[in-house]
């Protein structure tokens, strides 16, 4: 369905993308993972033929540099934040509607797709982000294209929303599209993703199942478990020897755990018959004396 | 080769068209350029020097100076902003990212703002046009038709400059910068400068001519005298001399160079926008 080879992208002396290659089947659902500045948006963006590059990008049988607006008539792009005219919201999907020659009864299909029926009169402006968001995955969706590409499309939402997105677009992709997303959020990506391509400075660093990644990429964080006094020694002791760092605390425990796997600690522990009395994630890493 | 579909040209036409419609922007110009053409036609006693005129040639004549300050501004700020307005707020990459060209994109936006163009000039020179008939100073309606006709030229052609300006502009207060001082330079430097050197270094007739000739809204002023009437003398020594030196021809010739002034500026801009790094944008090395 999408096939890059040897995609490069220079700004001048930069390079954006550094002769990334990969390909994609139908029905797929791929994130692009990267730290700002790792090339996921710039890679996206040519995917669209929105940018010049070197190399070749087929979509969908569809050679983008040659052909890059029948290249995004098979693809719906939602980007990180959409910015509307100053319409209604079914004045905004008309006019797309006429732009990508879909039927105007698909409009209401979209509506009621992305659940925003009950808001087609309101202006855009008076939409809430995550509404915004769900728009711009209508418009994506007027002339059902096989192919989504999201940029970060929940990166500005807040939890419910991001929650509710995220559902949509898993709902799409059982429904047979292919979706191929950038984002920096592992949950995201877990939820979402069939397999993960891991850009580093415009090259690809890695490709792995989203399951893999957290361990791939060594992210870490740090589980505070308190357990009762007698079973502090034994709790170290079983943690220990299923290979987790681990340090006392007092009358706590902190657990190095990998993102995605948070809770093993704690089920590993109730295997084992050691009752936990509370538990707390730390987004930062403990105090440096409290470190083994 | 640049790919045009002219569906898509057409509704993103009709949108600027209603966009447009509904700016108050354009309700204001509107009302203000039918307001002061209705108020020349009134007053009667025209701006136009020594010709003696009467009826629609002589609100002709008034409207010229008119015309010359108030259809540049507008089209070349109208043309301007549409683009660096639409790059900077971020739409413009959201429409560059559906199935259209960049070329559909600009000339649907060009033809939107043409057309809106032509409904305020339309509204404005047909109320003063009314109000003439009205009164019974019907007079040469011929002539007066063709000033309008050339006075769409004219805003045509400045639309044309100001769609350049924005096209190379990167923010829209660069491209509103450029297009006003692209204003002051048509309207008032280019033509104390002429005046200026042709003083100070004794430049030659003709060469006093064909300087005059390169600025658009001069073309204007010419072929819009040449409506009204028969030679050049209220331009001066180098109007008698294109007189004599083109005659008849000069009227064709100088229609044709504003055709020209129309067509050149809106190619350059298509072409730098269809050549031009793709997604000039905030977030485009992300």
């Amino acid at each position: 369905m999408i096939v890059a080879e040897n995609l490069t992208k220079r700004y001048g002396a930069v390079m954006a993308l550094d002769h990334l290659a990969f390909s994609i089947s139908p029905g797929e659902a791929v994130a692009l993972w990267g730290a700002n500045g790792a090339g996921k948006t710039t890679a996206l963006r040519c995917l669209l033929g929105l940018l010049s590059f070197e190399g070749k990008v087929i979509v969908n049988g569809i050679d983008v540099q040659r052909r890059s607006k029948q290249a995004r008539a098979v693809i719906g792009y939602v980007p990180q934040e959409a910015s509307f005219y100053d319409l209604s919201v079914a004045q905004t999907l008309h006019f797309y509607a006429r732009l990508k020659k879909a039927a105007e009864t698909e409009i209401s299909r979209v509506l009621q797709n992305v659940q925003l029926e009950e808001h087609s009169a309101k202006r855009v402006s008076a939409l809430s982000g995550g509404m915004k968001q769900r728009l711009a995955l209508a418009v994506a969706l007027l002339n059902n294209p096989p192919i989504l590409m999201l940029d970060e499309p929940t990166a500005n939402l807040d939890v419910q929303a991001q929650r509710d997105f995220s559902h949509l677009i898993q709902n799409l992709n059982q429904a047979g599209k292919t979706i191929v997303f950038s984002s920096h959020r592992l949950d995201e990506v877990l939820t979402l993703a069939k397999r993960v391509l891991v850009l580093a400075d415009g090259r690809l660093k890695l490709e792995c199942a989203p399951e893999q990644l957290a361990q791939q990429l060594e992210l870490y964080r740090w589980l505070r478990i308190w357990v009762h006094a007698a079973h502090y020694h034994s709790t170290q002791q079983v943690l220990r020897q299923n290979r987790y760092v681990c340090t006392p605390n007092g009358t706590s425990v902190y657990v190095r755990v990998n993102e995605g796997s948070k809770m093993a600690p704690l089920r590993l522990l109730e295997s084992q018959a050691i009752p936990v009395e509370d538990f707390e994630l730390l987004d930062q890493q403990p105090a440096q004396e409290a470190l083994p | 080769m640049i790919e045009i579909d002219f569906t898509s040209v057409a509704v993103i036409t009709a949108k600027e068209l209603r966009d447009a419609l509904r700016n108050r922007w354009f309700v204001f110009y509107t009302l203000a350029f039918g307001g002061l053409a209705l108020a020349l036609s009134a007053l009667g006693q025209p701006l136009s020097g020594r010709v003696q005129l009467s009826g629609y040639s002589r609100t002709a004549a008034s409207l010229i100076n008119l015309v010359l300050l108030f259809v540049p501004l507008i089209g070349l700020t109208l043309g301007a902003l549409n683009l660096a307005n639409d790059r900077e707020n971020g739409t413009l990459d959201y429409l560059l990212a559906q199935p259209v060209t960049r070329a559909e994109v600009l000339l649907g936006k060009y033809l939107g703002l043409a057309l809106t163009l032509f409904a305020m000039l339309c509204v404005g020179f047909g109320t003063a046009g009314v109000a003439l008939a009205l009164q019974g100073r019907a007079g040469d309606a011929g002539a007066y038709v063709l000033m309008v006709a050339l006075d769409i030229l004219l805003a045509l052609a400045m639309l044309s400059l100001g769609f350049l300006v924005s096209t190379m502009a990167g923010r829209t207060a660069a491209a509103l910068a450029g297009g006003l001082f692209l204003w002051l330079l048509l309207v008032f430097i280019g033509d104390l400068g002429i005046m200026g050197s042709a003083v100070l270094t004794r430049l030659p007739v003709d060469t006093v001519l064909g300087l005059t000739l390169i600025n658009p809204l001069q073309l204007f002023k010419v072929a819009s005298i040449l409506t009204i009437q028969a030679n050049l003398e209220v331009l001066g020594p180098a109007g008698v001399y294109a007189t004599q030196r083109f005659g008849d021809g000069l009227l064709p010739m100088v229609v044709i160079g504003l055709l020209v002034w129309g067509v050149v500026p809106l190619g350059a801009a298509l072409w730098l926008f269809t050549h031009q790094e793709k997604f000039r944008s905030r977030r485009s090395r992300q």
